[in-house]
């Protein structure tokens, strides 16, 4: 069953010369670990916006479980859908565990009175995440890398059916970045989440992904497989930049998937 | 467990502050051109003291104390939920340039004459000043196109706070000299025309107001990490910022209606305060109303009595105390902390 579907999507900012999206046509299974792929400015975060609900469509129709999705509240929806934007600002000081409790807003009366459910799920939820013991620091002293897993921890807090991240590793280093994407597949296949990530990270979008959308210009230049996405011509030309694929090949999950490796400039110029 | 822990504390917190704004009226209706003592002014109140000391406490200074407790609640409730909103910790009606626009209102209806007509005139109109100016304050710090950048935040406020000074003074020099020296305390601050409708006319709006703006503490957390952050936890960002923006309006309209622009509560109260004990709203709203009031309670008695017979603007304490906190949350916010 696909939870969204994006049926002709366009989307144009005002007065900018070129629709930021234009005739997208999508479904997101449930369970899949979807991966959103594309050079800076090919529409990606329009697309998650889009999709999310942030931004009205110009032209065609996203439905999220079969309504459409501007037809859920907002309550309602955030118990669905989670999101773990990039960054966040942080006015004001605040414990990990307080941020991690704002993922139950949407369970809660307007007191926000908590019963051992919610608890219970807060708990969980920062286990998960790996933030358990980070409960009493505040925000602002945590690196970037920790500060990505508590707003993971919020998401997941509010039990939702789709986690959808935006570029969540783009600045953590290779130590969070494989974490992250542990987590992420540990979720679809052992937790029966659904999760939509945008990321730069072609190889781990291949090994760790089931399904991938790679954007240019705001339209779908390939959507699939990792293997029907990732193919040096697609990358080459998408990415103007030449690239060869070989193929990561321990054992394991993702053995066998598509790896990128960018070429350097003088063996492009190179003739033949 | 750490939860239980925070919940009591505050609880401890809240009834400390309680006592606190007690005391603080209590100093208020005792100190004056006649000491009157506290168990005397306990008498007044239940009415059993003598005719004099009666009218002393109950009849002149209770409704300025009351005043003063109302408008210290709905400004220091203001700053608080203008810095959630804003996110920004220097965020407060009289820097904004709210105060001064509220105060072009209530002058605007007392210049024309518009008070005869009804006794909400005055509130309307500086609940309609207060409206106009944060709509152009945010409209201004839009239009330089970076969003709530503090700098551009801060100086639209500066900028469009004096430009409706002078809409007052030049207002004002179309009424007599009586209104000329009335404007001065609507650009300053005073308690000095008190009277026990006042008290109502400010209880009847800021009240209800303040209540709403509780109820809506924890989408106010919320909003501290952001709108996106927030309308994906499930807050309606729009519908929230207009209620918010309308009732922190209204609350500073009918308060500078009461009293004049009185400025810099709505900024050391709300950051004292979250020293204490953080930044979760469910708390720091209550304890804003009861430490907002005790503060001007205490403020307007130092500046009836300081230099008596004669007496200060009551914006002219709170400046002093407001401006040195200001500058240093200015700097420590520009490194970063």
């Amino acid at each position: 069953m696909s939870l969204f579907e994006l049926r002709d999507v366009s989307y144009s900012y005002p007065s900018a010369p070129r629709p930021a999206l234009d005739g997208i046509s999508l479904d997101v299974a449930e369970g899949a670990l979807f991966a959103l792929l594309g050079p800076n400015g090919s529409g990606k975060s329009t697309l998650l916006r889009v999709m999310l609900g942030e931004l009205s469509t110009s032209s065609g129709g996203v439905t999220y479980a079969g309504r459409p999705s501007d037809s859920w509240g907002r309550r309602e929806i955030a118990t669905q859908i989670a999101f773990v934007p990039q960054a966040e600002p942080m006015a004001f000081p605040m414990t990990v565990r307080a941020l991690v409790e704002m993922g139950r807003y949407p369970h809660t009366g307007i007191l926000g009175r908590m019963g051992p459910h919610d608890r219970e799920a807060i708990d969980e939820a920062m286990e998960r995440a790996g933030v358990a013991e980070l409960g009493g620091r505040s925000i602002r002293n945590l690196s970037g890398g920790e500060r990505q897993r508590v707003r993971i921890a919020r998401a997941l807090a509010q039990e939702p059916k789709i986690l959808v991240l935006d570029e969540p590793t783009a600045a953590l280093d290779l130590h969070f970045e494989m974490e992250t994407f542990e987590l992420m597949r540990e979720l679809t296949e052992e937790r029966a989440f659904t999760v939509v990530v945008a990321t730069h990270n072609l190889n781990l979008a291949a090994r760790y992904a089931t399904r991938l959308l790679l954007l240019a210009e705001g339209r779908i230049e390939a959507l699939g497989s990792p293997e029907d996405v990732i193919t040096a011509e697609t990358i080459g030309r998408v990415y103007r930049w030449p690239v060869i694929v070989t193929s990561y090949e321990e054992s394991g999950p993702g053995s066998g998937s598509p790896q990128v490796v960018p070429l350097s400039e003088a063996v492009s110029s190179t003739p033949g | 467990m750490t939860r239980h822990v925070t919940v009591t504390r505050h609880a401890l917190l809240l009834a400390g502050l309680v006592l606190a704004f007690v005391a603080m009226v209590l100093v208020g209706l005792m100190v004056g051109a006649v000491r009157v003592p506290v168990a005397e002014v306990l008498a007044a109140l239940r009415g059993s003291a003598d005719a004099q000391t009666r009218t002393i406490v109950v009849g002149l200074r209770l409704p300025r104390v009351l005043l003063a407790a109302e408008v210290g609640a709905g400004l220091a409730v203001s700053g608080a939920v203008f810095q959630a909103l804003l996110r920004n910790p220097l965020a407060e009606p009289y820097v904004l340039g709210v105060s001064s626009g509220a105060a072009v209102g209530a002058v605007t209806a007392i210049v024309f004459g518009m008070t005869a007509t009804s006794m909400f005139a005055l509130p309307i109109a500086a609940f309609i000043g207060a409206i106009v100016a944060i709509t152009l304050v945010l409209a201004m710090a839009a239009a330089a196109g970076r969003g709530l950048d503090t700098h551009v935040l801060l100086l639209a406020g500066v900028v469009i706070g004096a430009f409706f000074n002078a809409l007052i003074l030049l207002l004002v020099n179309f009424a007599d000299l009586e209104t000329f020296r009335a404007a001065m305390l609507w650009i300053m601050g005073s308690f000095s025309g008190a009277s026990s409708e006042s008290v109502t006319i400010v209880a009847v709006w800021v009240i209800p107001a303040l209540v709403v703006l509780g109820l809506l503490a924890r989408p106010l957390n919320l909003m501290s990490v952001g709108e996106q952050s927030a309308f994906h936890l499930g807050v309606d960002v729009r519908q929230l910022k207009l209620f918010l923006y309308v009732g922190t309006s209204l609350v500073v309209g009918v308060c500078v209606a009461g009293s004049g622009a009185i400025g810099f509560v709505g900024l050391v109260v709300p950051h004292a305060l979250r020293l204490v004990g953080g930044s979760d709203h469910r708390w720091l709203l209550p304890a804003c109303a009861l430490t907002g009031g005790g503060f001007l309670v205490f403020a307007d008695t130092i500046a009836r009595t300081i230099v008596a017979p004669a007496e200060l603007p009551v914006g002219v304490v709170t400046a002093l105390a407001g401006v040195p906190v200001f500058l240093w949350l200015l700097i420590r916010h520009e490194e970063g902390v």
